[in-house]
């Protein structure tokens, strides 16, 4: 075996032996993204189990304090309600948060002024009604 | 910051805003509930802004400013009366706002940690729909709920033939178009879906009338709660849950009690056609209108006002859209003054959203412990002298209580005709929203007062202060 063939050779097995780490290095990530997907959710329910938990009982609160709601106040209520439920511009933000530009960056652009819209006016509104029920002396 | 530090906050978050629906439970601690709600929401906004993917900050502040500032000046500007339109056009935008959420998170999944593109986990994409789905029926039909109630469209339920198999196939296909959507993962499908979504919106408020908006605004608000709860499941985060689960219950609480006023089953609100035929009320037999009524004058009504030992005041919408609540609180101060015992009554559908009366009064500085809900009060009608009936109608009319034909029979009412003396501003004879004829008009202790409830309010004053 010639100098020449011997480094041919053993090149060939230095590649060999890499590509097979990369696939042990690719493997082992790939295991333990699997054992954080698994922990990450406790008891190993998936997030869906998680957030049907998490509905089903404030929808419960939800019951119980809208019923104790003077009637008197159901239309600060709503302008209320209004205004929380665009608590969505948390999921607007993610969106546009990203530095560069694109389609969802512009979808969430948009959302957030939307939601803006909504949370000022929301908020001021119901203030306003509020502060016609204040004790007149 | 850490995942579960920004976690521990948006359940802080989440707990303000129990707090400010807490708030509401009586007027004394109602404002300090909305400053909860401005907490949570700073809190939610502040958390997410430091979230490590979220770098683009001028963007960001742009965008807050344009929508701060044009909901700011919205919400001072608006006038009282026109109330029920903002709050359907506020829920337009929860809606819309849900739709591109969506949209984004379907075009761009990594930035929420479910898949990538063309590789979303099935029960993310499913709930990312269900989310668009019910953002884009309360947009479009907070849309018609406000063309409706701001008088650019007419009131009257828009009914046409096979109405209701059209939504149904709609709603179909929507399903349908979910499905392919989840196995396929092709935006247009996606696309496809908020297009007929769109549409099912707009035919659904379509056909429902004005005097129903009450429940459709308040069916809106839930809807809108579940946008946010359905994009809450997709972004995995619990206070877009929680809120929306809150916002949402509320919604179908008022609904209920809307309804409930009504003596309407929601399914047939939802069908709608409420008040078209309105000839078609068996209320009595046709030419019955031709009876004679006891009408009066200001000086009349202010004479007998005076003398009475307790009054009660029943407001309806006709008053608001007269402006006349100023005018009626002076009224009744120059009555008070005079030792008169005066209260109002509120039937829970007067005005055109739920408490819409109550806010209306308090803008006319009337004070809240005045005002009392029909349970509270409709035992004392019998006991009381004078009810001054102005700008109401279907809620007053003994036919929901005596006349099984009736198309507003069984719906609970302010008993006025229980009182010694009942007074009956109106503009003319005209039927009530349901189209039923009032019975009451035509009793021997009933005295009408022909015309705009404010002019008429203007010249009982003068006759107060003259007599």
């Amino acid at each position: 075996m010639s100098s020449d063939q011997f480094i041919n050779k053993a090149t060939e097995a230095a590649n060999a032996a890499r590509a097979l780490s990369d696939e042990v290095a690719s493997l082992a990530s790939e295991a333990s993204r699997l054992v954080v997907d698994a922990s990450g959710h406790t008891g190993g329910h998936s997030p869906l189990i998680m957030g049907l938990t998490v509905l089903v009982l404030a929808v419960f609160v939800g019951y119980y304090v809208v019923w104790n709601v003077t009637p008197a106040l159901h239309s600060p209520l709503m302008a209320v309600t209004n205004a929380i439920s665009s608590v969505i511009i948390v999921g607007a933000l993610v969106a546009a948060g990203p530095a560069e530009m694109g389609f969802s960056e512009i979808m969430g652009f948009i959302a957030v002024v939307l939601a803006a819209v909504n949370i000022f006016g929301g908020f001021i509104v119901t203030q306003r009604m509020l502060q016609m029920f204040k004790k007149k002396k | 910051m850490s995942t579960d530090l920004s976690a521990l906050l948006y359940l802080v978050a989440s707990v303000c805003f129990i707090m400010a629906l807490r708030g509401l439970s009586h007027p004394t601690t109602s404002r300090q509930g909305n400053a909860f709600g401005v907490i949570g929401m700073v809190l939610a906004i502040g958390t997410t802004l430091a979230a490590p993917g979220v770098v683009s900050y001028g963007t960001i502040l742009l965008g807050l400013l344009i929508g701060g500032a044009i909901g700011t000046v919205i919400a001072l500007r608006i006038q009282m009366t026109a109330l029920p339109q903002l709050v359907a056009a506020f829920h337009s935008l929860v809606g819309l706002a849900a739709v591109f959420v969506a949209l984004a998170a379907f075009h761009k999944p990594e930035a929420y940690g479910i898949g990538s593109v063309g590789d979303i986990n099935v029960s993310s994409l499913v709930e990312m729909t269900l989310g668009t789905a019910v953002g884009a029926i309360t947009f479009t039909g907070s849309i018609v709920a406000f063309a409706k109630l701001q008088g650019l469209v007419s009131g009257r339920p828009l009914v046409f033939a096979l109405q209701h198999p059209l939504n149904a196939s709609l709603g179909a296909l929507s399903i349908i178009l979910l499905v392919l959507l989840c196995t396929t993962q092709d935006p247009m499908y996606l696309w496809v879906l908020v297009a007929v979504t769109l549409l099912l919106g707009f035919l659904l408020i379509l056909p429902i009338g004005g005097a129903d908006m009450p429940v459709v605004v308040s069916m809106l608000n839930s809807y809108s709660g579940w946008a946010a709860c359905g994009i809450g499941f997709t972004l995995q985060n619990n206070l877009l849950i929680v809120t929306g689960a809150l916002v949402g219950s509320s919604g179908a609480i008022l609904s209920y009690i809307m309804c409930k006023a009504m003596n309407r089953s929601f399914i047939s609100v939802i069908l709608g056609g409420f008040g078209a035929e309105s000839d078609a009320g068996g209320a009595g037999p046709e030419g019955e209108d031709d009876r004679v009524v006891k009408s009066g004058s200001g000086d009349d009504a202010a004479f007998l006002m005076k003398n009475a030992d307790s009054v009660i005041i029943v407001p309806g919408y006709g008053m608001a859209v007269a402006q006349a609540q100023h005018t009626l609180r002076e009224m009744v101060d120059l009555l008070k003054a005079s030792g008169v015992k005066v209260r109002y009554a509120i039937h829970p559908v007067a005005g055109r959203m739920p408490g819409h009366m109550n806010v209306l009064l308090a803008e006319a500085s009337v004070p809240y412990d005045e005002v009392l809900e029909m349970d509270e009060i409709n035992r004392d009608f019998r006991s009381t002298d004078v009810v001054f009936v102005i700008g109401a109608n279907d809620i007053t009319n003994p036919a929901a209580k005596t006349d099984p034909k009736s198309p507003i029979y069984g719906m609970p009412i302010l008993e006025v005709d229980q009182a010694h003396q009942v007074l009956f501003v109106k503009r003319g004879m005209a039927a009530g929203y349901a189209g039923v004829q009032n019975e009451l008009f035509f009793r021997d202790n009933t005295m009408m007062l022909f015309g705009d409830a404010k002019t008429m309010c203007e010249k009982i004053v003068k006759a107060l202060e003259h007599l």
